[in-house]
């Protein structure tokens, strides 16, 4: 005989019991502060995007070149060696067209976040990123959007640069959308 | 190294808010457990527990506030988490204290109670993500998956409509499981045209957000043949991680998968996995991710388990095939994270066991494997169960 086939334990609320006060609950509201070290390669990483370039970090070891830059290649697991400096350019390695937010509320206009692997670097090196210039719909996106294309950084103004990944204010299709 | 036996699981329902707390949960599974292995928590050597982020919970050291509730007061007592994967990594972590001989028995123990972040989640989820390099782009979670689905579909050319068949096996299959939170019956154009989150990922391709708690009681062969009986047996178990730098991997195939699989393999000592599994429970969090980790459990070639899926290959009553996901998984029965997880493994226990009910296969197994995966796709947790013959 199994538990599992028995009637099995547990009391399902609904968002109801607890507006009309039938489930007793409280509220916690803590407010969570941080502030992050850069570290080393991508403090330099940051550097480099303010300079409105991209910065990858070359291991002699396995000879790989990588993006984000560590300043330790984890496969050799050796120090790497080098900065180098890569092209403004790269392919989509996959992107998506997204309706949520963080807190999951939907939007009306989606974000394509999209894998980019920079040219220059090893294959499948890529970074996080979002697309730009390629629609406002879903079937625009998918029109114009494609695993494999080349695009291309586009950088806010030198002087709004701050040494973040949002110096890049996205990639866009090389050529235009 | 000790043979290790399974003697009784149970979990609670999976619901999407329980009036109990986590505490309250993890006494309710523990107890289902116990009640099912005609053991008391005096036979409980020493316990495990898993249970996903703190966040969830919203109290920090998620570990010592279930303590009571997890029977570990006075014990021997280890928290271990590899975010998703946290639920069948249980089964190893459980397996190495009694495998080890340090304990005769071990209560597992797999708690999840995300229904108090507010107002979702999914919020939690963000702090995975490298403050520097991807958070102030405005992240969220679905982001990950849906990146990951479409480099899968697009490197073997999976159209959306089969994988939204994942989830029409797996809602219809867990109709029978009495845990159920999100089971029916669904066509496949109702998964395609559900609400669109992050294109390829539509609302019914994806697990609902569960409170809910599971258990495992695992003895050494001492204990379990002085109980008498025919036993299940853990008869190997795997894990591997990947590297963090997410966007530096093949998102097309899940390595670490294949890794933790062949080294559950060789201490099983299966050497054709395709004949000598006979049932598994695939993590399905996502509807491509059931086939992502068939392939990566090396139950079907790189870019062929969908075409096994569309054969029926993967169908509860299949004769000829694999079963995958008979209990209706993350995507029927429901995901409360590490819960979820060690359900699987339970799954797995109650079909060698002749004890799945509704949900028993119609081939017969001997075999049966479970796997999770998390973190930030990066990890695979793998366990293989036996039946002696």
């Amino acid at each position: 005989m199994s538990a599992m086939n028995t009637e099995l334990r547990g009391t399902s609320l609904r968002e109801a019991d607890i507006r009309e006060g039938r489930a007793l609950v409280t509220e916690w509201h803590p407010k969570a502060l941080y502030k992050f070290d850069a570290g080393i390669a991508v403090g330099q990483f940051l550097d480099g995007l303010k300079e409105g370039k991209l910065l990858g970090r070359k291991c002699n070891a396995s000879g790989r070149v990588v993006i984000p830059p560590r300043m330790f290649c984890e496969i050799s697991f050796q120090r790497s060696d080098e900065w180098v400096q890569l092209a403004n350019t790269g392919t989509v390695n996959t992107f998506s067209v997204s309706f949520v937010n963080w807190d999951a509320s939907r939007r009306e206009t989606p974000q394509v976040p999209a894998v980019v692997d920079i040219d220059g670097t090893n294959p499948n090196m890529g970074i996080l990123h979002l697309l730009g210039e390629v629609g406002e719909t879903l079937d625009e996106v998918l029109q114009r959007v494609k695993v494999g294309m080349a695009v291309e950084a586009v950088w806010k103004p030198a002087e709004q640069r701050e040494g973040a990944i949002t110096d890049i204010l996205y990639f866009r299709p090389v050529g235009g959308g | 190294m000790n043979k290790v036996a399974v003697l009784g699981a149970g979990t609670t329902r999976f619901m999407r808010r329980s009036l109990e707390t986590g505490r309250e949960m993890c006494w309710e599974a523990a107890q289902a457990a116990l009640d099912d292995a005609g053991m008391t928590l005096d036979d409980i050597d020493c316990v495990v527990l898993g249970t996903a982020p703190d966040a969830f919970d919203g109290v920090h050291m998620k570990g010592e506030y279930l303590l009571d509730g997890a029977g570990a007061k006075g014990k021997p007592y280890t928290r271990v988490y590899v975010g998703g994967g946290t639920g069948v990594f249980m089964v190893p972590a459980g397996w190495w204290h009694v495998a080890s001989g340090a304990f005769r028995t071990c209560l597992v123990l797999a708690e999840e109670k995300m229904s108090s972040t507010q107002p979702h989640p999914q919020g939690a989820f963000n702090a995975i993500y490298d403050p520097f390099t991807e958070r102030p782009l405005g992240v969220n979670l679905l982001w990950i998956f849906s990146l990951e689905m479409n480099r899968y579909m697009q490197t073997y050319g999976i159209p959306v409509e089969t994988i939204a068949k994942v989830a029409v096996k797996n809602k219809k299959n867990a109709k029978d499981h009495p845990a159920s939170q999100v089971a029916g019956d669904f066509s496949v154009d109702e998964i395609v045209n559900s609400e669109v989150m992050a294109y390829p990922v539509m609302r019914l391709m994806v697990s609902p957000v569960t409170d809910g708690a599971a258990a495992m009681v695992l003895a050494n062969e001492d204990f379990a043949k002085k109980k008498g009986g025919k036993h299940v047996w853990v008869d190997g178990v795997g894990w591997n991680l990947d590297t963090s730098y997410w966007t530096n991997r093949d998102l097309a195939y899940p390595q670490y998968v294949e890794n933790a699989a062949k080294m559950a393999f060789k201490m099983a000592g299966i050497k054709d996995p395709r004949k000598e599994i006979h049932v598994v429970e695939p993590y399905d969090p996502f509807a491509y991710k059931e086939l992502h980790h068939l392939e990566g459990l090396q139950l079907a070639d790189k870019g062929e388990a969908p075409k096994r899926l569309e054969e029926g290959f993967w169908d509860r009553d299949t004769t000829t095939g694999i079963p995958a996901s008979p209990s209706g998984g993350l995507l029927g029965v429901g995901n409360p994270i590490a819960a979820a997880g060690l359900m699987k493994a339970i799954e797995i226990y109650l079909q060698l066991a002749g004890k799945a009910g509704a949900r028993q296969i119609k081939r017969s197994a001997q075999r049966g494997m479970a796997q999770a995966w998390g973190d930030l796709m990066q990890v695979g947790t793998v366990m293989i169960m036996g039946v002696e013959k």
